[in-house]
């Protein structure tokens, strides 16, 4: 146990160190009901952005027969993920449909239409432990597995990372410190092995040593299953899988915060985890990382939230990727009281929606129908008072109202240079701010208007590329038709030569037989 | 007719000439400055800014006529990159309100007349005679030189096209 003699200075950090917040959990709500399995809806939609990255280039054709597990789309680009049909059925076609995203722009998606008969593609089972840890990872990309926890990045690419560099640790995210969210907490106790397997599978991939699994303390039940399915399986000569409780406090679920609690390691800033030999995995991600590599199944389905004071059975189901919203507030009887707010992930960090055909991709961890008592807030901003207690919450240890000051008088770079690009975007200073000033939102509008300015300045290098190629083009077709110009004149020229010579030949040739003839004739 | 191939020659070399003393004479010593500025413009000499071509603007610039967030399609990143050479400072304002435009082809007015794509300082612009015309979003600048060349007015500026991978977060509008 390597971690279980915790170095005394770690703890007196841990006492000391305040940051985050304590929003009500409200997890009771859903935590307590099994998952329960939500049929198929009429139509399923699967947009093609599912993951961060470049979006997935799309195979099939309209009214194309589809199984479940086969690939729709395939990735493109460095770092992208595949999709996989979530069912058997027919490809409606490509549409522009709404899609899970904070702008409410629409996007691409397939649209397939279920057959009922759930038909699959014959799929390969291994075991993972005979497989080269460049063949896990490359398993884990063909399976268009993401980052379940909501980041959705291509776990693959991260996987990829262990075999260049050395990653000694690997570490389960199992805090989900989100507020009413308890889909990995379910996810724990009702399938631990999956979850223990996956980690031993991540860490032969990455070649590491150990495995944490880190969950906040206020899921005993999850701690204690996990424990029990760690021992169970422990007499295989494997790495130890280690479960440590961690406090619950926002946002501790995050990858920075997990790590640095659990090692007593912190990243360096703009780095990332690989650089401290560290890599964090969530929990659902090892689970359906297990799926596909024990038995090739793609990622088609995960665990959603169903809750919020508005939903009449708040519970946890387990949803095909691409099933809309509507579906699941239906299974779940509905509303009871007008909703004030739909919100899709946690109440922190997830997303107001306005339309519920919007679908449940990889990243979608929840549902909530919030009642007007759960959003009450003031209608209007208030003046910083400049009481620091952002300062105090931030957990990388930022502060946001001097970079909110910076950037709402447009002084990007500096609020760069007091570390904005360090924001996690978790929330917590906006979530403890007594006036409520966005602050989350003046940094990820700066976030999104640094990373537009650099778009800019790649598309103008290649733009001047262009320009040179162009005037190269321009300059080389001038010369090539001064050169033609110049070769037809001499071919001229000599075609004129050579005429004169032959009528100048002529002439003499005429000339000689002329008086031959004459010379002939006389004699 | 060799009187006049004489005669032509003559005045060709005389004025060749000419032009060579001129150029030798009243060579104008261009600043470091001015060079170091062209290199940093996009070089489409597109026109935008109203001197004549960016080698115009870099000495507009450097005398001070022109503000540094007078290239369009250099945007707010030139702006910051010329204000911070020429060390005066920036009305970022003023550049923020300019939304950035592209060209877009109108197709059913498209003659296929070609003389876009001859303008076009960046090959933006894909067609060939008697073809519809398209532009190439990811090479154009929004310079405008195809929309005053075109004789069925089919090409026109439309503000950039807002996608998913594109959208910003809006900045909070009081507090």
């Amino acid at each position: 146990m390597p971690f279980s003699t915790a170095p005394a200075r770690s703890l007196l950090r841990r006492l000391f160190e305040r940051w985050g917040a304590h929003p009500e959990g409200r997890k009771q709500l859903a935590a307590e009901t099994e998952i329960a399995t939500l049929p198929l809806p009429p139509q399923l939609i699967l947009p093609l952005a599912q993951h961060i990255g470049a979006p997935a280039r799309p195979l099939v054709q309209a009214g194309e027969r589809v199984l479940r597990g086969q690939l729709l789309a395939e990735a493109q680009g460095m770092i992208s993920a595949p999709l996989h049909a979530p069912t058997s059925g027919t490809i409606d076609g490509i549409g522009d449909v709404a899609v899970p995203h904070p702008s409410g722009l629409t996007g691409p998606a397939i649209l397939l239409t279920p057959d009922g008969l759930d038909e699959a593609i014959p799929a390969e089972s291994n075991d993972p432990f005979s497989l080269e840890p460049a063949e896990i990872s490359r398993r884990v990309a063909a399976a268009g597995i993401v980052g379940m926890g909501g980041a959705t990045f291509p776990a693959a690419v991260k996987l990829a990372l262990g075999q260049k560099t050395r990653i000694p640790t690997l570490i389960l995210n199992g805090g989900e410190c989100e507020p009413y969210l308890t889909c990995d907490d379910r996810l724990m106790r009702e399938r631990a092995d999956e979850v223990i397997d996956g980690a031993r599978i991540i860490l032969r991939a990455i070649g590491g040593d150990e495995a944490m699994i880190g969950v906040e303390d206020n899921k005993p039940e999850a701690i204690a299953a996990l424990r029990t399915a760690a021992l169970r399986t422990a007499a295989r000569d494997f790495a130890e899988v280690t479960v440590v409780p961690v406090p619950s406090r926002y946002p501790m679920g995050s990858e920075k915060q997990l790590i640095t609690w659990l090692t007593g390691k912190e990243i360096p800033a703009e780095g990332r985890p690989a650089d401290i030999g560290v890599m964090v995995q969530n929990v659902g991600t090892a689970a359906a990382i297990h799926r596909a590599i024990r038995f090739g199944e793609p990622l088609t389905r995960r665990i959603v939230t169903v809750s919020g004071g508005a939903i009449r059975t708040p519970r946890n189901l387990e949803v095909r990727i691409g099933t809309p919203l509507s579906a699941l507030v239906e299974f779940c009887g509905g509303t009871t009281r007008p909703v004030a707010r739909w919100v899709m992930g946690g109440p922190m960090m997830g997303l107001s929606i306005q339309s519920l055909d919007i679908p449940i991709i990889k990243g979608s961890g929840g549902v909530l129908a919030l009642c007007e008592a759960e959003v009450a807030g003031r209608p209007e901003p208030g003046p910083c008072i400049r009481c620091a207690s952002c300062v105090g919450a931030c957990p990388i240890g930022l502060m946001p109202l001097e970079m909110a000051a910076l950037i709402r008088n447009g002084d990007l770079k500096e609020s760069v240079a007091i570390g904005l690009k360090d924001c996690i975007g978790c929330g917590t200073c906006s979530f403890v701010c007594p006036s409520q000033i966005p602050l989350v939102q003046y940094f990820n509008h700066a976030k999104g208007e640094l990373a537009a300015q650099d778009r800019n300045k790649m598309k103008q290098d290649a733009i001047k590329q262009l320009v040179e190629a162009r005037d190269a083009r321009m300059e080389r077709e001038a010369r090539e038709k001064a050169e033609a110009a110049a070769r037809r004149k001499a071919e001229r020229e000599r075609a004129k030569a050579a005429a004169a010579e032959a009528a100048a030949a002529k002439a003499a040739a005429a000339a000689a037989t002329t008086p031959a003839k004459v010379e002939e004739t006389t004699t | 007719m060799l009187l006049a191939i004489l005669s032509l020659s003559v005045l060709g070399i005389t004025f060749g000439l000419l032009l060579g003393i001129a150029a030798r004479f009243f060579h104008v010593e261009r600043g470091g400055m001015e060079a170091e500025i062209e290199a940093m413009m996009p070089g489409t000499n597109c026109g935008q800014c109203g001197f004549p071509g960016c080698a115009g603007a870099a000495s507009a610039l450097v005398s001070g006529e022109a503000a540094p967030t007078c290239c369009p399609p250099g945007g707010l990143p030139l702006a910051e990159a010329l204000a911070l050479k020429l060390g005066v400072t920036l009305d970022a304002g003023a550049m923020q309100a300019q939304v950035p435009q592209i060209a877009e082809v109108r197709e059913e007015i498209c003659i296929g007349c070609t003389k876009c794509y001859k303008s076009c300082p960046t090959d933006a612009v894909l067609g060939a005679v008697k073809q519809i015309h398209a532009v190439i979003r990811e090479a154009c600048t929004g310079c405008a030189k195809c929309e005053n060349v075109c004789p069925t007015g089919a090409i026109e500026l439309k503000p950039v096209p807002v996608t998913l991978q594109t959208w910003v977060w809006p900045k909070p509008v009081s507090a």
